[in-house]
């Protein structure tokens, strides 16, 4: 596998979508994705997570193969991300009152999403170095991003669209997420 | 027992009401990236229900007894740590059962912490209601999201693969679905299902 930072971008920002490739992330896609605007907040303050913690995890991940202890692993991981949504949400509170109103109820949330998580453990898993794991979260909060984008704006057209009425709700979401889901597999070429 | 001023619903409701009424992936649309996930073949949906039962019901019933001794500012930090705890059990549990299980699972069984419906469970039931009914609702919510992952499971299987549980079902002249083994399958065969209840449940609304 190449592991070159340009390549591991590419790949966990389009090849292997974390949302529309391997279903991490879909509570938040389907949850937050009826208006651009939150869209887009919600995958900014996801991706400064997924960064922090994917670079404290490196060190957990360090720390714990010198004391022997590969069992504390999930454990810590999911700690580390708790905190580190406490903080995000302690920082923007201070900082920006405005922006904390706006998120309201979905900064705690990230905490629960499987996508945070998940960058920890793949980049444990495939080891990458420092460098390659800050790049490897970036890609994936960008994909995260990029996928709550491209639904929001498919869902604030569906707004106005005549639909038949059995139709309207998840299961119309579900179906055009498949759809996306077909289209980013277009990308696959790119990887070899 | 804390006294209840309403009559409390019977033990066979608090799990029956998991099943169907507010099943977690069809009705309360939470849990879905384990669903989706890998629900490719009958047996790694049918694993997967079960690891999230097992570490529901086993979280619920903890987070139950700890209910007075775990204060308010960090219950959801607590909550969290005790699922974690079990899943790791369950973690090791699998790679010691099965192998092929564990690799096909992968990643998704360190996930199962981050499944909504466990944190869920925790916060809206098991952390203010008795122990044993707090292990039955989570009995039930664990069995009505093993039904979902085997409903989408066989569909996906069925059709992707023309096999049950590895038995092919149909001659050599059958053309698998390969989509349906595809990521973009999974969100097809979960919509599908949606829009065939959301179809019921107008039918119903009809004809009432």
């Amino acid at each position: 596998m190449n592991t070159s930072l340009q390549q591991i971008f590419i790949n966990a920002c389009l090849i292997n979508n974390f949302v529309l490739a391997l279903f991490l992330g879909i509570c938040p896609f389907l949850g937050v994705s009826s208006k651009t605007d939150t869209a887009v907040r919600m995958g900014a303050a996801t991706t400064f997570v997924m960064i922090v913690s994917s670079l404290c995890a490196y060190g957990i991940h360090l720390a714990l193969e010198a004391i022997h202890a590969p069992y504390l692993h999930l454990i810590s991981y999911i700690v580390v991300i708790a905190s580190t949504v406490q903080f995000v949400e302690m920082f923007i509170k201070k900082t920006s009152p405005a922006l904390f109103r706006a998120l309201g109820i979905y900064l705690p949330l990230i905490t629960t999403n499987c996508a945070v998580l998940a960058v920890a453990l793949f980049q444990t898993s495939r080891e990458y170095n420092l460098l390659q794991a800050a790049v490897f979260a970036f890609g994936s909060g960008a994909g995260f991003t990029l996928a709550l984008l491209i639904m929001s704006g498919i869902r604030e057209r569906l707004e106005t669209a005549d639909v038949n009425k059995v139709v309207k709700g998840a299961g119309l979401t579900l179906m055009i997420a498949g759809v996306l889901s077909l289209a980013f597999m277009g990308f696959a070429g790119m990887g070899k | 027992m804390t006294p209840l001023e309403k009559q409390p619903p019977s033990y066979m409701e608090e799990f029956m009401k998991g099943l169907w009424k507010e099943n977690p992936v069809f009705v309360v649309l939470l849990g879905m990236c384990p669903t989706l996930a890998v629900t490719n073949s009958v047996i790694n949906a049918v694993s997967m229900g079960l690891a999230t039962t097992f570490v529901l019901i086993m979280s619920s019933m903890l987070i139950s007894m700890l209910r007075r001794f775990i204060p308010g500012e960090v219950r959801i930090a607590s909550f969290i740590l005790v699922i974690a705890t079990f899943v790791t059990v369950v973690d090791y549990a699998i790679q010691a059962i099965s192998l092929d299980v564990y690799k096909a699972l992968g990643a998704f069984i360190a996930l199962i912490v981050v499944n909504c419906n466990i944190l869920g469970r925790a916060e809206a039931f098991a952390s203010k209601n008795s122990v044993w009914r707090s292990v039955l609702d989570a009995a039930g919510v664990g069995v009505g999201f093993t039904i979902a992952c085997l409903a989408l499971g066989s569909v996906r299987e069925v059709l992707g693969a023309g096999s049950f549980l590895g038995i092919p079902l149909f001659g050599p002249h059958f053309e698998p679905w390969t989509i349906m083994l595809l990521p973009a399958g999974g969100f097809f065969v979960l919509g599908g299902w949606l829009l065939v209840f959301a179809w019921f449940k107008e039918r119903k609304k009809v004809a009432a």
